[in-house]
């Protein structure tokens, strides 16, 4: 085989029409004009002990602010909004609303078309973030300084509650940049234009909240050093590593873990440069294997394939997002696992899948069938996991952790007293930016309790 | 299909559906097509003396709910701004041109009987078939004079209407104003007057809303409003209350009415028809969309009244006037309790709260594994109808009768009623 054969390995920037890249990642789910908003929010019927509420992890009062949508109280809506869960404009654009208040709305129920709840949130907190002004106030100086660790949704969340109750924060950042997954996991086309940095800046309206970039627990900072200079300590660091698809040669150019290619596209200034796969096989079965293989697609590359070893039912990826892959052109296969990975030259080529089915006792097995794919690129996206070294610095008090998560209770407080986490690096529910939030905002207002006693 | 054909003092047209007299009906060029698109007839727009008044600009104001435009509407605008010759010209024409159409001209002037008579005389040589006494226009004309002024009094209507029965060969409607406290007073004298026909409702007395910004009422002129007249889908319930008093009141029934008010569809047509209307009037709904709504009128009723075995109008019309009556005669002993079918329930809590805050807390709100669960509570529930309005599915709601096996009775008769006619010895 020649580098030039059809079938040869195939990464390369500038697939498309150099026009074609400023609208690439354009917003997927655009905004509702005034007037769709108004008609969207007299479909509701201002439920009593709304389901809608009950769905959401953050609990917005939803019927209030939709109905503060319908007599023109923007400003208002967004404060009920913002007051519940203050990462509202994120929320509005990245929560699987399908399976959490539009799923629980009675017109789902009713007539299978709930009111467009993310897209009225988004409306009323867009038209509060425009006009600029931060909405809230903080209350006098309780003198108290609390770090945290982490500028994503958890970690702002909890800071910026904190900074409303009247302490000091201090927030760390291992990257340059803050806003965690916001930043650097989301899919472009879901917060387009900058928004995850647009919305910190807002929030740090507040005042109170300084962030530290560059400053990575356990190698800049250290747990026992915060826990000492700190009246509190809040862990937001979400996940570190990916897991290992256990193939062997996973160093082959080509194989990828998708969430470090989604940072490089996320941060990318110039997305005509950055290259991608003509053949694309995905491995996982959740948002992020979704959202790897609809970017790699709108990228230029030409087939796009989502392994996973079970059926559409048990994937990760709501249903909304599965056909919004296929609507986008990206091909599914169900019930297959990847077995091998084939290079040439140091570069993957194909990538070999075993059938699978499942067992008289229901467990997945691999069956004796295989299939193969030609594949430039194959990005993993199986799960991210903890990194326990930062945590560990401290030997005299080891932090508490469990199937790779750090172990909290109710109110968020982990095994050491004072030090509290949340988001992903916890394991409270579900991976949901708006979980990460809720547990920011419960966190706070543990520590403040805890600080006023 | 059913036989719409309709004849009203002796006007007759293919169908019940006439354009009121109002901006749509101003000219030939609208009025043709508005025949085009199938209108039974219309009532021109009122014709005045030379010069011909002169309008303001900004005329109409409107109000949205919840994103629906036009549920109510008002306008400040007067009778034709056109001269007189011109409009009769045209009247004349599309008569002619138009000979099964209802061809009926307003006519507003002031209260002298020369000016009236010699109105009158112009008109009848269009050959129109009928004419409109605008007694009810409330803005504007009414400080002339003219309009509501003349039907808020009863003896002006009377005397103004025998002046035209007596001038003019054409059968004579007169136009109410629903701006007064009892409408059989004014319906009375323009039937002692001797009118063919009463036309009503006119427009209410109203402002539309206050501009906030400019803190004006709108409809704004240059940062003053006056008050307009009020119509549109919301002023209907007022309209059928209305035409319901006159069609069942001894001194006024009987009198032909053409019911306006609100209408918006062919069943609302239905509904003033079924309270005795002869024909209906529309214009705020062809204003919001056009002539060509005038299709499902007449299909929409003709549909209806086939399933129903009517086949022409008058095999219902007035079925549902008398059952309109008096508070005191309704059945005392008739009870209802809400029934609330539990799996076309969307568990919204709308009736809960509905009854809980505001009537007699009489639904249950409880969870059972974690499932809402909301349950009428029989001996509280007083047949108050609020829950089933409020529900938002249709049909989830209702209101079984229980039979209590005791005798209808109104409260006029009532045991309960210390005032009750007292028994007579049999």
């Amino acid at each position: 085989m020649k580098d030039t054969d059809s079938e040869a390995p195939d990464i390369k920037p500038g697939r498309l029409d150099r026009g074609t890249y400023a609208h690439v990642f354009d917003d997927i789910n655009p905004p509702l004009s005034a007037r769709e908003a108004l008609i969207e929010a007299a479909r509701c019927h201002f439920c009593f002990d709304a389901p809608c509420v009950e769905a959401c992890p953050t609990s917005i009062d939803i019927p209030s602010f939709i109905g503060k949508i319908r007599t023109g109280n923007l400003k208002g809506s967004a404060i009920d909004i913002l007051s519940a869960n203050i990462f509202g404009g994120t929320c509005a654009r990245v929560c699987p609303v399908e399976e959490l208040c539009e799923e629980a709305c009675v017109r789902t129920t009713g007539e299978n078309k709930p009111v467009k709840i993310g897209l009225l949130q988004r409306h009323a907190v867009d038209a509060l973030m425009k006009d600029g002004a931060h909405p809230f106030t903080r209350a006098p100086d309780s003198g108290k300084k609390i770090a945290v660790v982490g500028t994503g949704p958890a970690g702002l969340a909890c800071a910026h509650r904190l900074a409303m109750l009247g302490h000091n924060v201090d927030v760390y950042e291992a990257r340059a940049k803050p806003g965690g997954l916001n930043e650097h996991g989301i899919a472009a086309y879901k917060v387009p234009d900058d928004f995850a940095q647009k919305e910190v800046a807002w929030l740090l309206g507040i005042g109170g909240i300084k962030i530290y970039d560059n400053k990575a627990l356990g190698r800049d900072v250290t747990l026992d050093d915060l826990r000492k200079r700190y009246n509190a300590v809040f862990l937001g660091t979400g996940l570190q590593t990916t897991q290992k698809l256990g193939l062997g040669d996973e160093t082959l150019e080509g194989v990828e873990d998708a969430v470090g290619y989604i940072e490089r596209l996320r941060q990318a200034k110039d997305l005509s440069k950055l290259p991608v796969g003509r053949r694309v096989v995905v491995i996982g079965g959740g948002n992020t294997a979704i959202d790897i293989a609809i970017q790699s697609k709108r990228l230029g590359a030409e087939d796009v394939t989502l392994v996973y070893r079970r059926g559409p039912s048990q994937m990760g990826a709501t249903d909304h997002e599965q056909h919004l892959a296929q609507t986008e052109g990206v091909r599914i296969k169900h019930w297959v696992a990847p077995v091998k990975l084939i290079g040439w030259r140091g570069k993957v080529k194909e990538i070999e899948l075993a059938y699978t089915r499942l067992d008289d006792a229901g467990k997945l097995v691999l069956t004796e069938a295989r299939t193969t794919l030609l594949a430039d690129m194959v990005f993993k996206a199986i799960g991210q996991q903890l990194v326990k070294d930062p945590f560990d610095d401290n030997a005299r008090e080891p932090l508490a952790i469990k199937n790779g998560k750090l172990v909290v209770n109710d109110e968020r407080e982990t095994s050491l007293p004072g030090v509290y986490a949340g988001g992903d690096c916890t394991a409270t529910g579900s991976d949901l930016t708006v979980r990460a939030v809720e547990d920011g905002k419960l966190a706070a207002i543990a520590i403040d309790k805890r600080l006023r006693r | 299909m059913a036989d719409l054909r309709c004849t009203i003092a002796g006007v007759k047209s293919p169908n019940p559906f006439w354009l009121a007299s109002a901006p749509p009906t101003d000219k030939e060029y609208n009025v043709v097509r508005a025949f085009k698109a199938g209108w039974g007839g219309v009532v021109w727009k009122t014709l005045g003396e030379d010069p011909p008044i002169v309008n303001t600009c900004s005329r109409y104001g409107a109000m949205s709910l919840n994103g629906q435009r036009m549920v109510g509407f008002n306008n400040i605008e007067l009778i034709t701004d056109r001269p007189l010759d011109v409009n009769l010209q045209e009247i004349k024409r599309v008569k002619r041109d138009w000979p099964d159409r209802a061809m009926v001209v307003s006519l507003m002037v002031p209260c002298e009987e020369s000016n009236w008579a010699a109105i009158l005389k112009r008109v009848d040589e269009t050959a129109a078939d009928g004419i409109e006494l605008n007694f009810g226009c409330p803005h504007g004309m009414s400080e002339r004079g003219m309009g509501a002024a003349v039907g808020q009094v009863p003896e002006y209507i009377e005397t103004v209407t025998r002046w035209c029965k007596q001038y003019t060969r054409m059968p004579v409607f007169v136009k109410l104003t629903p701006n007064v406290t009892d409408i059989l007073k004014p319906a009375r004298a323009a039937k002692q007057g001797g009118a063919d026909a009463v036309s009503l409702i006119n427009t209410i007395n109203s402002i539309m809303a206050v501009n906030l910004d400019s803190m004006a009422p709108e409809p704004e002129v240059d940062g003053k409003g006056s008050h307009g007249g009020y119509c549109g889908p919301a002023v209907k319930p007022i309209a059928l209350h209305m035409v319901a008093e006159i069609a069942r009141n001894a001194t006024t029934a009987g009198i032909p009415i053409s019911a306006i008010g609100g209408i918006l569809t062919w069943r609302d047509a239905a509904e003033f028809i079924a309270l005795d209307a002869g024909s209906v009037q529309v214009c705020t709904a062809a204003m919001h969309f056009g002539f060509k709504i005038v299709e499902d009128m007449i299909d929409g009723l003709g549909h209806w009244m086939d399933a129903k075995g009517y086949r022409r109008l008058d095999d219902f019309r007035g079925r549902a006037a008398r059952n309109v009556s008096d508070w005191q005669f309704l059945n005392m002993n008739f009870k209802t309790i809400a029934a609330i079918d539990q799996n076309a329930c969307i568990k919204c809590g709308l009736c809960y709260i509905a009854c809980e805050d505001t009537s007699h807390q009489a639904i249950s709100n409880a969870r059972t594994d974690g499932q809402r669960r909301y349950e009428v509570i029989d001996d509280e529930c007083v047949g108050c109808n609020l829950c089933m309005h409020v529900c938002p599915v249709d049909h989830c709601i209702t209101m079984k009768r229980v039979d209590q096996g005791l005798p209808s009775i109104g409260w006029v008769d009532d045991p309960r009623n210390p005032h009750r006619r007292a028994a007579a010895p049999r």
